[in-house]
């Protein structure tokens, strides 16, 4: 016979960080039993690299085209790392219906799993799956041909803007999971906002080629942040005043839209 | 415990405390209060001697919750499920790989317990919540309904583990069903639960034995209006109900109540399947409180949409 230590750790922070490698290597184990769930995930943006990077060539040679240097696949490589982020996350939400529809939320909240530890385990489970996904676009990208001047560090803040960006959107998705207990109005959300985001910001297409109030709407779009400060990173001669702007408004996205999450858990607790 | 529409009941330490009821009746919603999972409005629950609404934290601590959906992780295996139970609540790795050897062991798991909970059966899943439930030794543990859905075999598992334990380990168990046979296999104490409310609570033997004499149970071949003014002019049976083509009535003799009941029928001319005399079961213990046959709810409930579970 064992018996259980009785819990010598209140609910301090010890117990939230001890909490969030427990559950986060729950969420990771789940990640690592379905490669092909992240897999499936590359191929769309694998397509759209290898496909609108031969499409589009010529658009680098537009007048008034920036950042053209180094062809249209430099250009476009940061938007999709930026597009897989976003399009991954978007769906995070589905994670915890799963929990909910299963069981396994009432179980957890029944237990005394730290509540902000439950939060962050998914978040980083998101970052974990967006990092695997960026390094693999940025490799087709470089296998495609495509050349970074700005190395290693460039790669590094790009990989660090799509986990933000990741943040940002799959603690959106968890709240909108908590608050609206339906996959049917999590998928038509994530459509609705995911292609108009991508759309509305220069993953693809420089942006002093579009209309000016397109412009204008990309400034407050948190894609067009993680894409600038990828492309200023990846780019030679790096604007590093520019980089840290966006990556930190990104971060601060990122946090209030955690914040958002943690509340809608506890309405979602109110309402069990 | 308080909770609902003046639901009241106390369950002893180290037994197993039945809410019997059907769907809608109340018994999740108690459960939800008590398992922290939900707030009451108003009134008061304590479990393990702390205040639900004031000491969430230390009620969490102390209790094993097995609800009526399967809680356990299917992406994970047996051991991972158990593992990370163990050590949420404070156990140390080694505590908790014992504890689970321990109880995979004891629910004849032990062959599964490397694989993915999503090959596992129904009755598997459903030992492997209870071993989940049970990990940290809790001192009260919740069982909502805890067979629904589950092939006969699989329940009289359950069943079974569930004795054992409750004999084994000291913990007050509050088990929700209804399924009579649950109720009475299983409990020491049972409440009635109808509409939010207790209706009658005692020993399954007591509640019972509150009913003199023998359930006599006929079967019409056809409803018929005319039954219950026939049958209730038969000698010696009183307590008549029809419910469709089934009657039920009690006698302090049934056998010598049951050729005069069948007799009535016969001369008014309405055809009878089958005849059965029986002890008292808890289904006359609930028709008699609520007026409804429970297994007869529990048919209505498969058709009509549970339109009293909102609280829930």
């Amino acid at each position: 016979m064992t018996t259980a230590s009785p819990h010598p750790a209140g609910p301090g922070p010890s117990t939230l960080v001890a909490h969030s490698v427990l559950l986060a290597g729950r969420r990771l184990r789940a990640l690592g039993r379905m490669p092909a769930f992240v897999v499936i995930g590359l191929v769309q943006p694998v397509i759209w690299l290898l496909l609108f990077g031969q499409l589009f060539r010529a658009v680098v040679d537009l007048p008034g085209f920036t950042h053209g240097d180094g062809g249209f696949l430099r250009f476009l490589t940061p938007g999709v790392v930026m597009m897989t982020a976003l399009f991954a996350s978007a769906w995070a939400g589905t994670t915890y219906l799963q929990d909910i529809e299963r069981g396994v939320m009432d179980r957890m909240l029944t237990s005394p799993a730290h509540r902000g530890a439950m939060v962050i385990a998914t978040m980083v489970g998101q970052a974990v799956q967006t990092l695997v996904q960026s390094l693999v676009v940025v490799a087709v990208a470089v296998a495609a041909g495509a050349r970074f001047p700005g190395g290693v560090p460039g790669v590094g803040v790009t990989l660090l803007a799509a986990v933000l960006l990741a943040l940002v959107f799959s603690a959106l998705s968890d709240a909108v999971a908590l608050l609206t207990r339906r996959q049917a109005t999590l998928i038509a959300i994530s459509q609705f906002t995911t292609l108009p985001l991508m759309f509305l910001s220069s993953a693809v297409m420089d942006l002093r080629l579009a209309p000016g109030w397109v412009g204008a709407v990309a400034g407050c779009n948190p894609v067009e942040w993680a894409v600038t400060a990828a492309r200023e990173a990846l780019g030679a001669g790096t604007d590093w005043g520019t980089v840290l702007g966006h990556l930190g408004l990104l971060a601060a996205t990122a946090l209030a839209m955690g914040l958002l999450s943690v509340r809608a858990f506890r309405s979602y607790r109110n309402r069990a | 415990m308080t909770a609902l529409r003046g639901l009241s009941f106390t369950a002893a330490t180290g037994t197993v405390f039945g809410l019997l009821g059907p769907n809608g009746a109340g018994k999740t919603t108690a459960v939800k209060i008590l398992s922290t999972l939900s707030a009451a409005d108003s009134g008061s629950a304590r479990v393990a001697g702390y205040e639900v609404a004031t000491r969430p934290a230390r009620v969490r601590r102390t209790i094993g919750y097995v609800s009526q959906k399967s809680g356990t992780d299917p992406m994970g295996t047996a051991t991972e499920n158990l593992l990370l139970a163990g050590r949420l609540h404070g156990m140390s790795r080694r505590d908790a790989a014992a504890r689970a050897r321990e109880l995979l062991g004891g629910f004849g798991l032990a062959d599964a317990a490397d694989r993915l909970v999503q090959t596992y059966s129904g009755g598997m899943a459903r030992k492997l919540d209870l071993a989940l439930s049970l990990m940290h030794r809790p001192r009260v543990l919740f069982l909502d309904e805890p067979t629904t859905g589950l092939d006969p075999r699989a329940r009289g598992e359950v069943w079974a583990e569930v004795a054992r334990l409750t004999g084994a380990e000291q913990m007050t168990v509050l088990l929700t069903t209804h399924y009579l046979e649950e109720a009475d296999h299983l409990a020491d104490r049972l409440a009635i639960v109808d509409r939010g409310r207790v209706v009658a609570s005692g020993t399954p033997d007591e509640l019972k034995s509150g009913l003199r004499g023998d359930a006599v149970h006929v079967e019409l071949a056809r409803a018929d209006d005319r039954a219950p003014s026939v049958v209730r002019t038969a000698p010696g049976l009183r307590d008549v109900t029809v419910r469709r083509a089934t009657v039920r009535g009690r006698a302090d003799d049934g056998a010598r109540a049951l050729p005069l009941v069948l007799a009535a029928l016969e001369e008014a001319g309405i055809a009878v399947n089958s005849a059965t005399l029986a002890r008292p079961s808890l289904d006359d213990v609930y028709l008699r409180h609520t007026g409804r046959s429970l297994n007869a709810d529990a048919d209505a409930d498969d058709a009509a949409p549970e339109a009293v579970e909102v609280a829930e």
